[in-house]
């Protein structure tokens, strides 16, 4: 099978081309070759062997990536036993790589590709540090095919959901966190101590303090859910202390600490419609992609709800509609996301050598009146078929014919 | 709800409305057996100069979309649609060339003001979830005018809603249908003339809060709605007796008897949330059994397999765009669900169900419009505004006041920065009853509530 794939050569013609890596290209030809992408230009010569996909008229971009949600970790939310993606009771889960719970039978990954978005993370949810999320392509039989990058990061929540787990203080939380860090570091230098028991007790297991070492040798991100500012400064001073590579991820109120992010280089993941206040951030509001990427920041625009990742093209849409640039906004949903996550080698545009990953659409993808014509993901066609199509089929003239 | 980011999903709050000629509003008739008047609206229309909006594209949910139209409104009435309008000198004239111009949105289901925000405990106030009948209760005692999230719906073109009790219960209580406007109180909210609506569920949610002591079961849930209706019956013909020859005491007043036996007489429309086909199919015989009409289902996501039956019986829908998969009676939603319903002649309403989502029901209703059109479904543009306007209307009984543009109606108008269905449009100005109750461009028209004072921070300064 995967020979089989390994071996499909196809050339888009004539559609526009958005590589994003650069600017659009029009009458261009993606030429696609062993899962990669082989060719990208006006003028590329289309090999004899060749599966044309003929997108005159048609805008070509790079799948999308939604890097919020539990993609293959949830079936059905009110459904225990098809959820994955919390580990209980663990405060500080840094050792909970998600990989082994997803499902590659999910119906949301269908669901979803169908759309666009080819790519997705798959993150750990609750507690203080919930664990590693990880990118995955969705396609693939088996979780090894499907995966693109584990982990791309560890997950730690500052923000109020966190709060009782932290010990019911938000500066509790954060002296929780120092003093887990401090163990970890204390763990790497006294292991043999420590599988002597001639240590005092640990804020954590070995297997979490050891899987926090990449993220405490900058090897690794911490990706920090924070809403309210003062928990942005928090996640801040947290990193400028102990020198981690830092994620912030929800980030409601960052437009108002927007240069202070910008200039401490950290890239912000953010849903563009968010902006109903609660106490965990009273400032919410839709301009905060807008407004940080104004001001230099990396963004990422997200869609947390994973039964409709699809609705990443929305976010989107919404996110210009609140003052970033459409080429802002396409790029936050594809290689800014493929940076952050550190696959921009392999994701996010389309270059020569980079994944296959390409989506047809009919118009401008963030409009509800385009179509999704053609998804390739790692050089692959996807039929444009789920579960809900054949739902549709079965009742689109009554009786249905059972 | 929105998820927020990195948590497990919650359920939603809950969750459906189809359609048919346009009905009467039905009589908000005094109760027979209440002879005091009960709460009613203060609601007064705000006085203003007459209102004309030139050069835009009109789309008035009558079945016209006029290019380079018009639209005069005066004393709250709209006086004229068309392409050319005779303007009163004293008229405030709105330049709206390249804008769009439609009927305010209604949402036939909202939580706004009693699940307000922040969603603390404090201020959740939408399921009176002690008891599996609850028919006494009345949503618009719990909601609260103060919600900061009613004018980021105002922001979303938003005129009138329709504010729900949840879905815990199987009878939740009464709906409240509210004009969207900064008040003070809910009274001066109230839209005048109005029916109330009574709230519904079935399936999942009441069976689950009250699985301890009962209903547990979808057949439970069936023998709760009967046991009340049958008490309803009971009392209706009581007071009817009375009412007729008023000979001897008058009988003791029950407030959920008087309630399901207004259900009865026609006078409150039944709002029932409900999601899968058989259910909806189960009620509809409860329905028959007592002899009322349900007026529309909400949340319906598998209204689409019973899209006839639904026809057939006058019972409209309020579904969403794309709601899916966060329980297993949502599992079979489809994005052709309102458009499947639509074109086997049913009423579809496009509703919000989400403080988030009624800021742009206007979106939702192009998602769904063109997801039907791309399975061959063919849905107008007409058809597809009146998803969050005039069927809407009809869903709350209030379709001859306000839903279309037409003469005579209540200037519940929007303009639109751009195509409505975009996903690119915002509403740039809101008038409720002629009232210009939002401006995106001028700040002296967006109102915020008492929450919000002192509370929007300024970036980069001390707070």
């Amino acid at each position: 099978m995967i020979a089989l794939i390994l071996a499909q050569t196809i050339a888009i013609t004539g559609g526009t081309v958005y590589p994003v890596s650069g600017p659009k290209i029009e009458q261009a030809t993606v030429l696609i070759r062993d899962g990669k992408i082989a060719a990208v230009g006006a003028n590329v010569t289309i090999p004899a062997d060749a599966t044309r996909i003929d997108a005159t008229g048609k805008w070509v971009t790079p799948g999308f990536i939604d890097g919020a949600g539990q993609m293959g970790l949830v079936e059905i939310s009110a459904v225990g036993g098809t959820r994955e993606a919390a580990q209980r009771p663990d405060t500080i889960a840094a050792s909970f790589n998600v990989t082994e719970g997803i499902n590659p039978a999910s119906q949301l990954i269908a669901v979803t590709r169908i759309e666009g978005i080819t790519t997705t993370l798959a993150t750990p949810a609750g507690h203080l540090v919930s664990g590693q999320a990880v990118l995955i392509d969705l396609t693939g039989a088996t979780i090894e095919e499907m995966t693109a990058q584990s982990p791309v990061g560890i997950v730690a929540d500052l923000s109020e959901g966190a709060k009782d787990e932290g010990g019911g203080s938000r500066a509790a939380v954060a002296q929780l966190l120092r003093e887990v860090f401090r163990d970890a570091l204390e763990y790497e230098r006294r292991k043999t101590d420590f599988t002597r028991a001639q240590m005092q007790p640990l804020s954590a297991s070995a297997a979490d303090l050891e899987a926090l070492l990449p993220v405490l040798h900058g090897r690794l991100p911490l990706i920090v859910l924070a809403n309210r500012r003062s928990d942005i400064e928090t996640a801040l001073r947290l990193a400028r202390e102990f020198k981690l590579r830092l994620i912030l991820a929800g980030a409601q109120e960052a437009w108002e600490v927007a240069a202070e992010i910008a200039s401490a280089g950290v890239p912000v993941l953010v849903q563009p419609l968010d902006n109903i206040p609660s106490y965990d951030a009273l400032g919410v509001r839709y301009e905060n992609a807008s407004l940080l990427a104004k001001a230099g920041v990396k963004v990422v625009l997200l869609e947390t709800d994973t039964h409709n990742s699809r609705n990443l093209r929305q976010q989107a849409g919404n996110a210009v509609s609140y003052g970033m640039t459409w080429d802002q906004a396409l790029r936050a949903i594809t290689l800014s996301p493929a940076e952050v996550f550190g696959v921009a080698d392999r994701y996010g545009s389309l270059d020569v050598g980079k994944v296959a990953n390409v989506v047809v659409w009919s118009g401008d993808p963030f409009e509800f009146s385009t179509a999704v014509e053609h998804v390739i993901i790692r050089g692959k066609e996807i039929p444009l078929t789920s579960r809900q199509a054949e739902l549709l089929q079965r009742y689109k003239t009554l009786p249905p014919t059972y | 709800m929105r998820l927020v980011w990195l948590t497990l999903p919650v359920l939603a709050a809950c969750a459906t409305a189809s359609g048919h000629p346009a009905s009467q509003a039905p009589t908000p008739a005094e109760s027979t057996s209440v002879q005091r008047a009960q709460y009613p609206s203060t609601y007064h229309r705000h006085a203003n100069a007459p209102v004309v909006i030139r050069n835009a594209t009109i789309m008035t949910a009558t079945g016209q979309e006029i290019p380079n139209g018009s639209i005069l409104f005066r004393d709250g009435r709209i006086v004229a649609v068309g392409a050319t309008v005779e303007a009163p000198a004293d008229a405030v004239v709105v330049d709206a060339t390249g804008k769009f111009v439609t009927p305010g949105v209604i949402d036939t289901h909202s939580h706004l003001g009693v699940y307000a925000a922040p969603g603390t405990d404090a201020e959740s106030d939408g399921n009176e979830a002690t008891n599996p009948v609850t028919a006494e209760v009345w949503a618009e005692h719990s909601f609260w005018p103060q919600d900061p999230q009613i004018p980021l719906a105002i922001a979303g073109g938003v005129t009138t809603i329709q504010a729900l009790p949840g879905s815990a219960n199987l009878i939740g209580g009464r709906s409240a249908i509210l004009k969207l406007i900064p008040a003070r109180t809910v009274q001066e909210m109230k839209f005048p003339g109005a029916p109330y609506g009574l709230k519904m569920a079935c399936g999942e949610n009441p069976k689950r809060v009250y699985r301890s002591r009962g209903p547990s079961t979808r057949m439970g849930n069936m023998a709760g709605y009967r046991a009340a209706f049958i008490q309803a019956e009971q009392y209706r013909q009581r007071w009817d007796k009375w009412d007729a020859n008023h000979q001897g005491d008058p009988p003791q007043r029950d407030l959920k008897l008087e309630t399901l036996a207004e259900v009865l007489r026609g006078h409150i429309l039944v709002q029932n949330h409900c999601y899968r086909a058989d259910e909806m199919a189960q009620m509809l015989d409860l329905a028959h059994e007592f002899g009322f009409k349900i007026r529309a289902f909400h949340h319906a996501v598998e209204a689409y397999k019973i899209a006839d039956l639904l026809a057939r019986e006058g019972t409209a829908v309020a579904v969403w765009a794309d709601w899916w998969g966060f329980k297993e009676e949502a599992m079979d939603g489809i994005h052709e669900n309102a458009a499947l319903v639509q074109a086997a002649g049913g009423r579809p309403t496009i509703h919000s169900d989400s403080e988030s989502g009624i800021q742009r029901l206007n979106q939702e209703a192009g998602k769904a419009m063109y997801y039907g059109r791309r399975a061959g479904i063919d849905i107008t543009r007409d058809q597809a505004l009146r998803w969050f306007t005039a069927n809407a209307a009809w869903v709350l009984g209030i379709d001859s006041l306000v839903g279309t543009l037409e003469p005579g109606k209540m200037a519940d108008v929007v303009v639109w920065s751009a195509d409505p269905f975009s996903v690119y449009a915002k509403a740039l100005q809101v008038y409720n009853d002629g009232w210009l109750v939002y401006d995106r461009n001028d700040p002296a028209h967006q109102p915020r509530t008492d929450f919000e004072l002192g509370q929007e921070p300024v970036p980069g300064a001390d707070r």
